[in-house]
């Protein structure tokens, strides 16, 4: 075979590719002895046996549920159109639960988050106590969200906890914080900023550490100032982290529960309740499938809606990347 | 078996663990068994009952965590790996199909996770929780891998491949070694993700011998609300293990959060 040696001689090293074969039978054998359609009829099957069972499907099922009176046991058979849904829509706690949902996102979104990115950007220049600081502030993100709850809820506690001990050092009389309906709200988003900060901030300093340092090195030597720097260069470039960082305490925020079940369980007069804790308490607790599934599939709208339409707003660019 | 598990929805879990106290029992004089709590000192239950419960509870939610990531990994691999480098017709179908869940919040699908846990005769088990959990996680970790695996360079593949390695084998022997950063990555979200949960095993468990730690301590505050002492001590030791983890992999997360989610 003088003519395949001397083009395999001729042949750049890199471009030595599998020869190509034409006919779908050959390519069937070919796929056999590389192993790739066993890899394809072993390798997958058992993820989409387990997603389709225990994410898909019982998502289905929960529009489907959501049409009956149905209490979970034998088949569901009391059909009664969207009267689940009227029931949640007219139920001033789901109202005030959604409420709580939409100041959860804007404190995370107007406090929590700015806050972050400027700690970041404080510290992210020091390696080192950037490093400490990344790991103080982390701790409570790694927290459980019920541990973070019930430390919290001690501390609120007027008989037993800080709060409370304080205010007899001044001889103040101790505030119930968490049983006064307007203060609880507040003690549950001050909660959530202290929890979450950390997390956002992580990001922030991955995020700004990954900044060209030439690009910033090049605008001093040009006389730029520290905060035309950060204003011009630095923010900008860091765009796609805060994005990011916002699209997470969305999802985040929309899916509040066990710090709320941990820290109030939804009360006082159930003003403290998350959609999600809402559902627990009101569908799951009391064995209403059919109404907790209608709240589920509320929940669920919302949480598509909102983030197709934050994906549309902010993150174009980066699908076209 | 299921009308017993109704009642213990209707009946709060504060029927406090028998399980555990029928080991007591035998060695109590008649007066003081279980029957006739007014005969008991409070402080010699919980010492006994409840501190060993907890450790329980600690331990049942190491199987589950364990299992868990085991399973995560496995399936989530497999799944990725086929994804990055086999083509096939459909394959962006699937991909797509396989990410639906990063939008999907659990709560829309907990009453139904829980009647088919149910129906698969689950309720109170271990795989009640870990079989849900790890497809929960799916997607997220094969968004994660899928992107690691199609970055290794082609050309060990086209090696490979050349000296006649099958697609089963590369995987072994080039991209698992190879992954070890994005594999820890997910481990440890998989891990602490499970080691949390509440929601899940709140739904699907009910005896509380099974209980995993978060159920623990919530009955067990419920129960005990003003010795926070005892609360506090037993909520540190649970936290130890995931802070040790975050700390020692906290730049991978992050760095597998911010490349993963960027791209997807």
């Amino acid at each position: 075979m003088p003519q395949s040696s001397q083009t395999a001689v001729n042949e750049p090293p890199g471009q030595k590719a599998p020869p190509r074969r034409s006919s779908v039978a050959s390519g069937l054998r070919a796929s056999f002895r590389s192993g790739s359609l066993t890899t394809l009829l072993l390798f997958l099957p058992p993820a989409l046996v387990f997603f389709t069972l225990f994410v898909i499907l019982p998502v289905g099922e929960s529009g489907f549920f959501s049409f009956f009176n149905w209490n979970g046991y034998g088949h569901p058979h009391k059909w009664i159109d969207f009267g689940n849904y009227l029931r949640v829509l007219n139920d001033p706690i789901f109202r005030l639960s959604l409420t709580n949902n939409l100041l959860v996102i804007l404190v995370s979104a107007f406090i929590q988050v700015p806050l972050a990115l400027w700690v970041a950007l404080l510290i992210a220049d020091q390696r080192r106590s950037s490093m400490i600081f990344r790991a103080i502030f982390f701790v409570p993100y790694i927290l459980a969200d019920i541990v973070a709850g019930l430390i919290w809820r001690y501390l609120f506690d007027g008989d037993y906890g800080i709060v409370g001990t304080v205010f007899r050092w001044f001889g103040l009389e101790a505030p119930y914080v968490l049983a006064q309906t307007g203060w609880a709200t507040a003690a549950l988003l001050l909660v959530v900023v202290w929890k979450y900060f950390g997390f956002h901030m992580a990001l922030f300093i991955a995020g700004r550490q990954n900044v060209p340092l030439d690009v910033i090195e090049s605008a001093r030597i040009d006389g730029a100032s520290r905060w035309n720097i950060t204003r011009f260069i630095v923010l900008p470039l860091m765009r796609p982290v805060v994005v990011l960082s916002v699209f997470f305490s969305l999802l985040g925020s929309l899916q509040l529960f066990d710090l709320i079940i941990a820290l109030t369980d939804g009360g006082p007069l159930n003003s403290t309740h998350s959609a999600v804790s809402y559902l627990y308490t009101f569908g799951i607790k009391r064995m209403q499938v059919g109404f907790g599934s209608a709240v589920g599939v509320l929940l669920f709208i919302i949480c598509v809606l909102v983030m197709l339409f934050y994906k549309r707003l902010f993150m174009r660019e980066a699908e076209s990347r | 078996m299921v009308v017993s598990n109704f009642g213990g929805w209707v009946v709060p879990r504060s029927v406090v663990g028998n399980h555990h106290r029928r080991f007591q029992d035998e060695r109590r004089p008649a007066h003081q068994r279980a029957g006739f709590p007014s005969a008991m000192d409070p402080r010699q239950l919980y010492i006994n009952h409840h501190d060993s419960s907890l450790l329980a509870d600690a331990w049942n939610s190491t199987v589950i965590a364990t299992f868990t990531v085991v399973l995560t990994l496995l399936v989530s691999s497999l799944a990725a790996y086929t994804l990055a480098h086999i083509r096939f017709a459909g394959r962006k179908w699937i991909a797509n199909y396989l990410t639906l869940g990063l939008t999907f919040p659990f709560a829309t699908a907990v009453l139904p996770v829980f009647i088919r846990v149910r129906d698969l005769g689950l309720l109170d088990t271990y795989w009640g929780v870990i079989l849900p959990q790890v497809a929960f996680n799916l997607s997220f970790s094969i968004v994660l891998l899928r992107s690691f695996f199609a970055e290794l360079p082609r050309e060990l593949f086209e090696a490979a491949i050349m000296d006649g390695c099958s697609y089963p084998r590369i995987f072994l022997r080039i991209t698992l070694p190879l992954s070890r950063p994005i594999l820890a990555t997910v481990a440890v979200l998989a891990l602490v993700g499970s080691w949390n949960n509440y929601l899940l095993p709140l739904v699907t468990i009910n005896d509380d011998s099974v209980y995993p730690w978060p159920l623990g301590i919530m009955q067990f505050q419920g129960q005990y609300s003003t010795d926070w002492g005892k609360v506090l001590a037993f909520v540190s030791l649970t936290m130890v293990p995931a802070i040790t983890l975050y700390l020692l992999a906290q730049k991978q997360i992050i760095a597998g959060l911010t490349s993963g989610a960027v791209k997807g």
